[in-house]
Protein backbone atom coordinates (compact mmCIF):
# COMPACT_ATOMS: atom_id res chain seq x y z
CA UNK A 1 0.00 0.00 0.00
CA UNK A 2 1.53 3.30 -1.04
CA UNK A 3 2.24 6.02 1.81
CA UNK A 4 3.80 8.84 -0.09
CA UNK A 5 5.92 10.87 2.09
CA UNK A 6 7.65 14.26 1.06
CA UNK A 7 11.23 15.12 3.04
CA UNK A 8 12.80 18.57 3.39
CA UNK A 9 16.14 18.74 4.38
CA UNK A 10 17.66 22.51 4.51
CA UNK A 11 20.84 23.62 5.64
CA UNK A 12 21.07 27.03 7.72
CA UNK A 13 24.22 27.90 9.03
CA UNK A 14 25.52 24.86 10.45
CA UNK A 15 22.26 23.21 11.38
CA UNK A 16 20.38 21.26 9.09
CA UNK A 17 16.52 21.62 9.33
CA UNK A 18 14.15 18.34 8.64
CA UNK A 19 10.55 18.47 8.04
CA UNK A 20 8.90 15.18 6.82
CA UNK A 21 4.99 14.98 5.70
CA UNK A 22 3.63 11.42 5.96
CA UNK A 23 0.48 10.29 4.45
CA UNK A 24 -0.86 7.82 6.91
CA UNK A 25 -4.93 7.73 8.53
CA UNK A 26 -3.38 7.29 12.43
CA UNK A 27 -6.65 6.03 13.26
CA UNK A 28 -6.90 5.80 16.92
CA UNK A 29 -9.29 3.11 17.30
CA UNK A 30 -11.19 4.95 19.43
CA UNK A 31 -13.82 6.94 16.31
CA UNK A 32 -16.79 5.42 15.73
CA UNK A 33 -18.31 4.98 11.57
CA UNK A 34 -21.72 4.79 12.61
CA UNK A 35 -21.91 2.07 15.31
CA UNK A 36 -18.75 0.11 14.20
CA UNK A 37 -15.34 1.46 15.61
CA UNK A 38 -13.04 2.57 13.07
CA UNK A 39 -9.64 -0.18 13.75
CA UNK A 40 -6.73 1.65 15.06
CA UNK A 41 -4.08 2.00 12.30
CA UNK A 42 -1.00 4.39 13.35
CA UNK A 43 2.60 4.70 12.72
CA UNK A 44 4.46 3.51 15.93
CA UNK A 45 7.99 3.68 15.39
CA UNK A 46 10.28 6.24 12.49
CA UNK A 47 14.30 6.65 12.02
CA UNK A 48 16.11 9.18 10.68
CA UNK A 49 19.29 8.75 8.79
CA UNK A 50 21.92 11.46 7.52
CA UNK A 51 24.80 10.95 6.01
CA UNK A 52 24.08 6.91 6.60
CA UNK A 53 23.96 8.24 10.31
CA UNK A 54 21.23 7.26 12.68
CA UNK A 55 20.00 10.90 14.68
CA UNK A 56 16.21 9.81 15.73
CA UNK A 57 14.77 6.90 16.65
CA UNK A 58 10.93 7.64 17.65
CA UNK A 59 8.29 6.05 19.04
CA UNK A 60 4.89 7.18 18.32
CA UNK A 61 1.32 6.96 19.85
CA UNK A 62 -2.16 7.35 18.22
CA UNK A 63 -2.24 10.71 19.45
CA UNK A 64 -0.08 11.61 16.47
CA UNK A 65 -2.06 13.97 13.86
CA UNK A 66 -3.23 12.55 10.77
CA UNK A 67 -0.49 12.56 8.04
CA UNK A 68 2.07 13.33 10.86
CA UNK A 69 4.15 16.49 10.21
CA UNK A 70 7.46 16.76 11.95
CA UNK A 71 10.49 18.36 12.35
CA UNK A 72 13.76 17.79 13.21
CA UNK A 73 17.25 19.42 13.28
CA UNK A 74 20.74 18.24 13.21
CA UNK A 75 24.22 19.52 13.21
CA UNK A 76 27.24 19.11 11.03
CA UNK A 77 25.45 17.69 7.92
CA UNK A 78 26.55 18.54 4.63
CA UNK A 79 24.83 19.91 1.00
CA UNK A 80 24.00 16.40 -0.66
CA UNK A 81 23.76 14.24 2.36
CA UNK A 82 21.00 11.38 1.92
CA UNK A 83 18.14 11.88 4.49
CA UNK A 84 16.81 8.43 5.20
CA UNK A 85 13.44 8.04 6.91
CA UNK A 86 12.06 4.66 7.91
CA UNK A 87 8.68 4.33 9.89
CA UNK A 88 6.40 0.93 11.05
CA UNK A 89 3.15 0.89 11.92
CA UNK A 90 1.01 -1.01 14.33
CA UNK A 91 -0.51 -3.24 11.45
CA UNK A 92 3.67 -4.20 10.52
CA UNK A 93 2.76 -2.35 7.27
CA UNK A 94 6.48 0.11 6.56
CA UNK A 95 7.32 3.61 4.47
CA UNK A 96 10.20 5.22 3.02
CA UNK A 97 11.08 8.38 1.98
CA UNK A 98 14.41 10.03 1.28
CA UNK A 99 15.90 13.14 0.16
CA UNK A 100 19.26 15.32 0.47
CA UNK A 101 20.43 18.29 2.12
CA UNK A 102 20.07 21.26 0.22
CA UNK A 103 20.57 25.25 0.61
CA UNK A 104 17.53 27.21 1.38
CA UNK A 105 17.01 29.24 -2.42
CA UNK B 1 28.17 -37.30 2.79
CA UNK B 2 29.01 -35.23 5.51
CA UNK B 3 32.26 -33.80 3.70
CA UNK B 4 30.41 -32.90 0.90
CA UNK B 5 27.65 -31.11 2.51
CA UNK B 6 30.16 -29.26 4.63
CA UNK B 7 31.67 -28.03 1.52
CA UNK B 8 28.46 -27.21 0.13
CA UNK B 9 27.18 -24.80 3.49
CA UNK B 10 30.70 -23.56 3.67
CA UNK B 11 30.51 -22.48 -0.31
CA UNK B 12 26.67 -21.10 0.12
CA UNK B 13 27.75 -19.04 2.98
CA UNK B 14 30.44 -17.52 1.25
CA UNK B 15 28.45 -16.46 -1.77
CA UNK B 16 26.42 -15.11 0.00
CA UNK B 17 28.96 -13.05 1.95
CA UNK B 18 30.39 -12.14 -1.21
CA UNK B 19 26.85 -11.04 -1.61
CA UNK B 20 26.68 -8.59 1.38
CA UNK B 21 30.04 -7.31 0.28
CA UNK B 22 28.67 -6.71 -2.78
CA UNK B 23 25.88 -4.80 -1.42
CA UNK B 24 23.67 -6.69 -3.50
CA UNK B 25 21.88 -8.13 -0.76
CA UNK B 26 20.68 -5.24 1.90
CA UNK B 27 20.67 -5.92 5.82
CA UNK B 28 16.92 -5.56 7.13
CA UNK B 29 17.18 -2.33 8.66
CA UNK B 30 16.72 -2.26 11.83
CA UNK B 31 13.99 0.27 13.47
CA UNK B 32 13.71 1.51 16.45
CA UNK B 33 14.25 -0.92 19.60
CA UNK B 34 10.86 -2.01 21.16
CA UNK B 35 7.56 0.23 21.61
CA UNK B 36 7.47 0.81 24.97
CA UNK B 37 3.82 -1.22 25.54
CA UNK B 38 3.68 0.13 29.23
CA UNK B 39 3.74 3.33 28.94
CA UNK B 40 2.12 3.67 25.53
CA UNK B 41 -0.76 1.91 26.11
CA UNK B 42 -1.75 3.25 29.70
CA UNK B 43 -4.79 5.40 30.43
CA UNK B 44 -3.27 6.42 33.62
CA UNK B 45 -0.90 9.53 33.67
CA UNK B 46 1.08 8.53 36.63
CA UNK B 47 1.28 4.81 35.08
CA UNK B 48 2.63 6.26 31.77
CA UNK B 49 4.99 8.40 33.28
CA UNK B 50 6.48 6.11 35.46
CA UNK B 51 6.60 3.59 32.64
CA UNK B 52 8.82 5.92 30.70
CA UNK B 53 10.99 6.78 32.88
CA UNK B 54 9.31 10.20 33.54
CA UNK B 55 8.08 9.91 37.31
CA UNK B 56 9.26 12.34 39.67
CA UNK B 57 10.85 14.54 36.87
CA UNK B 58 12.20 18.09 38.33
CA UNK B 59 10.64 21.33 36.91
CA UNK B 60 12.80 23.18 34.68
CA UNK B 61 12.84 26.42 32.50
CA UNK B 62 15.50 24.58 30.52
CA UNK B 63 12.75 22.50 29.17
CA UNK B 64 11.19 25.24 26.78
CA UNK B 65 7.73 23.56 25.25
CA UNK B 66 6.03 25.62 22.80
CA UNK B 67 1.79 24.68 22.48
CA UNK B 68 -0.88 27.48 21.41
CA UNK B 69 -2.81 28.50 24.25
CA UNK B 70 -6.10 28.04 22.53
CA UNK B 71 -6.29 25.65 19.97
CA UNK B 72 -9.25 25.95 17.17
CA UNK B 73 -8.85 22.52 16.16
CA UNK B 74 -8.03 19.87 18.19
CA UNK B 75 -7.28 17.51 15.71
CA UNK B 76 -3.96 19.22 14.75
CA UNK B 77 -2.29 20.93 17.87
CA UNK B 78 1.13 21.82 16.95
CA UNK B 79 4.12 20.89 19.50
CA UNK B 80 7.49 22.02 19.76
CA UNK B 81 9.79 21.01 22.46
CA UNK B 82 13.53 22.21 22.74
CA UNK B 83 16.01 20.91 25.39
CA UNK B 84 18.57 23.26 26.80
CA UNK B 85 20.20 20.32 29.06
CA UNK B 86 23.29 19.25 28.21
CA UNK B 87 23.44 15.16 27.44
CA UNK B 88 19.75 14.90 26.66
CA UNK B 89 18.60 11.74 24.82
CA UNK B 90 15.32 11.62 25.05
CA UNK B 91 12.10 13.69 24.92
CA UNK B 92 8.72 12.11 25.61
CA UNK B 93 5.14 14.47 25.18
CA UNK B 94 2.29 13.76 27.26
CA UNK B 95 -1.24 15.11 26.80
CA UNK B 96 -2.05 14.73 29.93
CA UNK B 97 -6.47 14.16 29.65
CA UNK B 98 -6.27 11.92 26.54
CA UNK B 99 -7.45 8.47 26.71
CA UNK B 100 -3.64 7.28 26.25
CA UNK B 101 -1.78 10.26 27.74
CA UNK B 102 1.84 8.91 26.33
CA UNK B 103 1.52 10.58 22.52
CA UNK B 104 4.95 10.14 21.40
CA UNK B 105 8.92 9.44 21.87
CA UNK B 106 11.89 10.85 20.27
CA UNK B 107 15.90 9.52 20.56
CA UNK B 108 18.44 11.47 19.72
CA UNK B 109 21.78 10.18 18.73
CA UNK B 110 24.93 11.47 16.92
CA UNK B 111 24.74 15.28 15.58
CA UNK B 112 20.67 15.38 16.61
CA UNK B 113 19.92 18.32 17.84
CA UNK B 114 17.69 18.13 21.06
CA UNK B 115 15.06 19.71 19.67
CA UNK B 116 11.37 18.11 17.93
CA UNK B 117 8.24 19.59 16.44
CA UNK B 118 5.24 17.24 16.25
CA UNK B 119 1.17 18.35 15.95
CA UNK B 120 -0.81 16.34 18.06
CA UNK B 121 -4.43 15.54 18.97
CA UNK B 122 -6.31 16.84 21.49
CA UNK B 123 -9.59 15.06 22.47
CA UNK B 124 -10.00 17.46 24.80
CA UNK B 125 -8.99 20.77 26.86
CA UNK B 126 -5.55 19.49 28.18
CA UNK B 127 -2.42 20.06 29.82
CA UNK B 128 0.49 19.43 27.59
CA UNK B 129 3.82 17.77 29.47
CA UNK B 130 7.47 17.39 27.85
CA UNK B 131 9.75 15.59 29.42
CA UNK B 132 13.56 14.95 28.73
CA UNK B 133 15.78 12.97 29.93
CA UNK B 134 19.12 13.79 30.45
CA UNK B 135 22.07 12.57 31.99
CA UNK B 136 19.76 9.76 33.67
CA UNK B 137 17.52 12.52 35.26
CA UNK B 138 14.29 13.53 34.32
CA UNK B 139 13.27 16.81 33.76
CA UNK B 140 9.53 18.60 32.94
CA UNK B 141 7.51 21.46 31.61
CA UNK B 142 4.20 21.79 30.86
CA UNK B 143 1.25 24.07 29.54
CA UNK B 144 -2.47 24.15 29.65
CA UNK B 145 -4.03 24.03 25.72
CA UNK B 146 -7.55 25.42 25.33
CA UNK B 147 -9.14 23.08 22.46
CA UNK B 148 -12.17 25.00 21.28
CA UNK B 149 -13.30 21.98 19.04
CA UNK B 150 -12.73 18.35 19.82
CA UNK B 151 -9.74 16.16 18.02
CA UNK B 152 -11.07 12.74 18.57
CA UNK B 153 -14.53 12.81 16.81
CA UNK B 154 -16.06 15.50 19.15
Amino acid sequence: MPYPMRIRAQLHGDVTAITAIISHPMETGLKKDGDKVVPAHFIRMLTVDVGGKRVIESHLNMAVSTNPVLNFKVKGAKVGDKVEINWEDNLGEKGFGESVVSVPE
Amino acid sequence: MNLTRRNLLKGAGGAIAALFVAGLVKPIRVLAGTWNEAAFQSKDLKEALSASGAAGAADSTDVVLTAPGIAEDGAVVPIVVRSNIPDTTRVSVFVEQNPYPLAASFDFMNEALPEVGVRLKFGKTSTVRAVVMAGGKAYTAHKDVKVTAGGCGG
